[in-house]
């Protein structure tokens, strides 16, 4: 019974309230790199406005575990003309990368398929993020851990849902069961194609052996920022260590003929002395 | 569609429904504005039009579908429009149109400044014989001067009717026009016209939604009008899926228009005792004010008024001393917000509260209204945080400039720490007029305290500072009926025990008998002798009997939903809602039905005899007509209120019972929409010689100054407003880290030509400027916002969010520092959708931060 999230951008109105309800609920602070202190001021001042459409938070860190993308989509006529939205967040791969590489096992995986990184055992050694395709997770100076969305784990194991699909004013982002929101998201896929959006897709059923967030897209995923073909490092493990095994035989016969060679080239010098 | 507003923006909740009647019901979203927003992405069509130039575009859409095939083949067009609005009334021939005085009415006083509407008005047969002879009561009183019947021409062929008198009036409103004046594609125009055209009928309506994007123009009333008139013309008035939607510019305008904290109307829009016009007494306040209105529902004004005063003054109202009427405060001129700055500056005002308002960040001129608070006495602001206001004398960017010196202001300043929302009980009335209760769910920290607390403390308190005064005047304080004391279990669980009672508020609103105190079931009850008080008899029935309030109710539905909280008046969510049936009383089709006739249905009238015949509404919504009433029923021609109107005359609280196409009073700036540019515009009127609304209020005083037409020195268009991440002025926003970070910092949506043509780049500094002031923002320079071609010319727009001030942890300069003081005629509200300005790459000079 795989919880999850579907995410339907096409209804996104990008108006950030699951990032602040995230960090409500989560009790994350605002991003201590987005203020600064000023003179004379009682309190720390924000200074990261980026100029990159209505998006000044840039990407997801440690105490931002969610983040609205805004893709401006205009042609110098604007004949061509679309703004895009995006709520991005941890996936929640069935194949996470994170977990597989973190040594301690203080990310797991729970009973509702969420992946969950638990700080008291996190060593912050941060193998993890490299191992994450999405750039999800996040090391924070100051716990000396690392973050992420953890899909509310306290709320769904208490009977509701993500913060995050509560506070979403237009539905765009829903809980529920995976098999469920599945079904949702492929009726709502075909009448978007019936429609004439051609290009809509969704994100999620194949990549990283399926993810617990899923989204609707309207361009190809690179548009939103997303790898195209997202890889886990485990899933280069059996090539990989098929590399190294045929490696192996190689270099063992390889030794091989070298010692009978040597040994060759020894007893010929034998006979010589 | 959606035009004035950006909703997805300013109410993202509220959204939700028109995207689901998008992803459920195939609706088509359509947003005409001049930016591309948050809404225009999630809308079908965007058709972008020059800022103030609405009324030309809705105008013309008029003119297309009163010329369209479709309108006039479709038997129900006709059928709406002949007997559901005034189009078949006979207008004085004496009237003359903007079209035969090029952009003026007949009328105009010598000033030019002001309208005298007499031949706005109906051609009308005899004045009936009064129906009763003694005038004992007020009821009475109009009874004795029902005017005669308009005159009618349902053919709409006569040439004085309101009908020929529009077609000519939008002649020349034409696609092409559009295109030349507003700047919009003459193709997306159509686009919008025939979506708007084919998606109404018997079986389809279209709504309309706006918000401050019409309303603050100095043409605001007029534009919305234009609307009103064009769904009127569709047949979408009164309808399931019809009307035009206000969206309120934050939680509770509604209420606080409803319960009046607007200073030219008494709870329930009745209007203000005016020391301007004949309110000597009562009786002359009466008459004033329902003898034209008398043969609407406003022919009940007298019980409404009674009960009013009887709420106020309780025992102490009699009808001896007319209900306390002589000591109800008047007002003599317009007290609205930029008079009464204006008047503070002048120093005329000696005291002011701030409640739940930052006039240094949101009012208009904002360096002018600065000022103006250090001429107070004293000001008290109310607040959750140390707003921009309640600290203009030591930091504010007059202070800094040295302008205005700390030493020198006199202002006395309390700042007393305000209680938010979930720390107090009450109802908050939302856009559609829907009353919801909400729990106090804690206790406020330490001494703040909730607006009701504070407001029903100083009362008590001003009670018994005057109790042994013999002075007359005193007698409004002395007697005001005040007791809102909180029942035991209201203040149980909560650590302030004199938080007073919102029931028993609630309870004085809704409407009570007097004598024994039982809360009122329906207005329909009040009485004009004293026996009943109701603070705003619209509200009657919120509370229909001792201890049971409606606005708790939450029993939603798939649709209309009228278990939900309460509706006022009588839970009617759609209202006028007899147009949903057609002339016959059948509903126009099976898809669209919401009231109906049933002619057999039996009930009983209070003597017990049978009566045939009765509205029916199958889905609970409340029947916004008398439920008796047969649509054939021809009205008393010399009776008021419910008795005059027919049972075609479904706008039972206009005196004709029709929805007006024409306004024969109570606009004062023309009975129709005309298109007049912004009172500052970079091009000439290219529609009428008059350049802009004759009738806008301007201040032509020291530090408000105006920029000329197409003024070479700010030849841009401007535009203020709102994005999602903050709220108004910022106090319930800019504070909280969270939203701090989402939108850091001031700044200005630029289009890439102009910025080119200023060498402004994106992320960078520029500067805008007005003869007001000059402030600094960073550029935000995207697609989103583009130039219009005007007759021609090339007119560049710039668009700045104005949430921003010096306090707080997101800052910026105050965009108001650059708007100007002028006004619509009809409400006073402020232009700040559209004045010119330049702009320049760069910091401003001067001093920082603010």
């Amino acid at each position: 019974m795989a919880k999850g999230m579907f995410v339907d951008t096409s209804i996104c109105t990008g108006c950030k309230a699951c990032q602040v309800a995230c960090k409500e609920w989560n009790g994350l602070p605002g991003e201590p790199s987005h203020f600064h202190k000023v003179a004379d001021r009682p309190y720390p001042i924000a200074f990261n406005f980026t100029g990159d459409s209505y998006d000044n938070t840039g990407k997801l860190s440690a105490t931002d575990w969610r983040h609205v993308r805004f893709i401006e989509q205009f042609n110098e006529s604007r004949s061509e003309a679309r703004w895009l939205f995006s709520s991005d967040s941890c996936k929640h791969c069935n194949d996470a990368g994170c977990l597989n590489a973190c040594p301690v096992k203080a990310i797991v995986r729970t009973d509702m398929g969420n992946v969950f990184v638990q700080q008291d055992v996190c060593i912050g050694c941060k193998y993890c993020i490299p191992a994450c395709p999405f750039g999800v997770i996040s090391f924070s100076e100051k716990t000396g851990t690392v973050h992420k969305c953890t899909l509310c784990n306290d709320r769904i194991h208490n009977g509701l849902g993500t913060a995050c699909a509560k506070a979403c004013p237009t539905g765009s982002i829903s809980f529920g069961e995976v098999t469920d929101l599945r079904k949702k998201a492929d009726a709502r896929l075909a009448r978007l194609k019936g429609l004439g959006f051609a290009k809509a897709n969704i994100y999620g059923y194949k990549e990283a052996g399926g993810l617990s967030v899923f989204y609707l897209f309207m361009d190809r995923p690179s548009v939103y920022g997303q790898p195209e073909a997202p890889v886990v490092p485990q899933q280069r493990l059996l090539p990989s260590t098929a590399v190294t095994v045929a490696s192996a035989v190689v270099v063992a016969a390889a030794a091989l003929i070298s010692f009978r060679e040597r040994g060759e080239k020894k007893k010929e010098k034998e006979v010589k002395l | 569609m959606i035009m004035g507003s950006n909703m997805a923006e300013c109410h993202p909740v509220a959204f939700r429904w028109p995207l689901k009647a998008k992803t459920d019901h195939g609706a088509v979203l359509m947003h005409v504005d001049p930016r591309f927003t948050r809404t225009s992405a999630l809308c079908d069509i965007h058709a972008p039009i020059r800022a103030g130039t609405d009324i030309l575009f809705l105008g013309a859409i008029i003119n297309h579908v009163i010329n369209s095939e479709r309108w006039n083949s479709d038997p129900f067009f006709k059928e709406y429009v002949v007997n559901y609005t005034n189009a078949a009334k006979l207008v004085n021939s004496g009237y003359k149109d903007t079209e035969d005085l090029d952009g003026v009415f007949s009328g105009m006083a010598k000033d030019g400044k002001s309208y005298s509407n007499e031949t706005w008005s109906y051609q009308r047969g005899p004045k009936p014989a009064p129906a009763v002879a003694g005038a004992k009561t007020f009821t009475d009183l109009l009874l004795q001067r029902v005017p005669g019947r308009p005159k009618t021409d349902p053919t709409l062929k006569d040439p004085n009717t309101v009908f020929q008198i529009l077609k000519k009036h939008y002649r020349r409103y034409t696609p092409e026009m559009v295109e030349k004046v507003c700047g919009c594609p003459k193709e997306k125009f159509l686009k919008v016209a025939e979506t708007l055209l084919n998606n109404s009928g018997r079986d389809k309506t279209s709504n309309i939604t706006y918000a401050v994007g019409w309303t603050q123009h100095t043409v605001g009333v007029q534009i919305i009008r234009t609307a009103a008139m064009l769904q009127a013309l569709l047949g979408n008035i009164g309808r399931p899926g019809g009307g035009v939607l206000a969206l309120r510019g934050h939680a509770t305008i509604q209420g606080s228009t409803d319960i009046a904290t607007l200073y030219h109307s008494l709870p329930g829009y009745l209007n203000m005792p005016d020391g301007r016009k004949n309110h000597e007494s009562l009786r002359d306040y009466v008459l004033t004010e329902a003898v034209p209105l008398s043969t609407s529902y406003w022919g009940n004004f007298p019980k409404f008024a009674v009960s009013y005063f009887k709420a106020q003054w309780g025992d102490a109202a009699t009808k001896e001393n007319d209900y306390g009427y002589d000591y109800h405060p008047k007002i003599t001129g317009d007290h609205s917000h930029l008079p009464m700055f204006v008047h503070m500056m002048e120093g005329q005002i000696k005291g002011f509260f701030a409640m739940g308002q930052n006039p240094a960040v949101g009012g208009q001129n904002a360096s002018f209204q600065r000022k103006a608070l250090s001429k107070l006495d004293w000001m008290v602001v109310r607040d959750f945080y140390e707003t921009e206001t309640s600290v203009f004398w030591k930091n504010s960017p007059e202070i800094r400039s040295e302008e205005l010196r700390t030493a020198d202001i006199k202002t006395e300043v309390f700042f007393l720490p305000a209680a938010c929302v979930a720390e107090m009980e009450g109802t908050f009335t939302n856009t559609q007029r829907l009353i919801q209760r909400h729990d106090k769910a804690a206790d406020p920290p330490g001494d703040a305290r909730s607006d009701l607390w504070f407001t029903y403390h100083l009362g008590k308190r001003l009670k018994k500072l005057y109790t042994n005064s013999q002075n007359d005047h005193d007698w409004p304080i002395k007697n005001l009926y005040w007791d809102y004391e909180p029942l035991p279990e209201e203040t149980g669980n909560f650590r302030i025990k004199d938080e007073p009672s919102a029931y028993k508020v609630l309870k004085e609103i809704n409407g009570y008998t007097w004598e024994d105190k039982k809360p009122l079931p329906t207005f329909a009850v009040l009485k004009e002798d004293g026996s009943t008080v109701s603070g705003a008899w619209i509200y009657t029935g919120v509370i229909p009997a001792e201890g049971k309030n409606l606005a708790a109710n939450r029993q939603g539905d798939e649709w209309i939903s009228p278990g939900w909280g309460f509706a006022w008046p009588a839970n009617r969510h759609i209202m006028y809602n007899r147009t949903s049936a057609d002339t016959t009383g059948k509903p126009w089709s099976e898809k669209k039905k919401l009231i109906y006739w049933d002619p057999d249905k039996e009930t009983k009238d209070p003597t017990g005899k049978t009566i045939r015949g009765l509205w029916v509404s199958p889905f609970g919504e409340g029947i916004d007509f008398l439920p008796t009433k047969a649509p054939g029923f021809r009205g008393k021609d010399n009776g008021i209120g419910f008795d005059w109107l027919s049972g075609n005359d479904p706008f039972i609280m206009r005196p004709d019972g029709k929805a007006w196409l024409f306004a024969p009073f109570g606009i004062v700036d023309g009975p129709m929409p005309a298109h007049y540019e912004p009172y500052e515009s970079p091009t000439p009127n290219l529609v009428y010689k008059q350049q802009s609304n004759p009738l806008a209020k301007t201040w032509f005083i020291e530090g408000n100054p105006y920029h000329k037409v197409a003024d070479p020195k700010y030849p841009i268009v401007i535009s203020t407003y709102r994005v999602t991440e903050h709220h108004l002025s910022g106090t319930m926003s800019r504070w909280l880290p969270w939203l701090a970070e989402l939108m850091p910092e001031l700044f200005c949506e630029i289009s890439p030509e102009l910025a080119g043509e200023k060498g402004i780049k994106n992320a960078d500094y520029m500067t805008i400027e007005t003869a007001r002031g000059e402030i600094q923002a960073r550029a935000l320079v995207t697609r989103r916002m583009r130039p219009f071609t005007v007759n021609g010319k090339t007119i560049h727009e710039v668009g700045v969010p104005w949430h921003w001030g010096w306090q707080a942890r997101a800052e910026g300069d105050v965009v108001n520092n650059l708007s100007v003081l002028v006004a619509d005629p009809n409400v006073t509200i402020h232009e700040g959708k559209v004045f010119t300005c330049n702009v320049r790459a760069g910091k401003r000079g001067g001093v920082s931060r603010g």
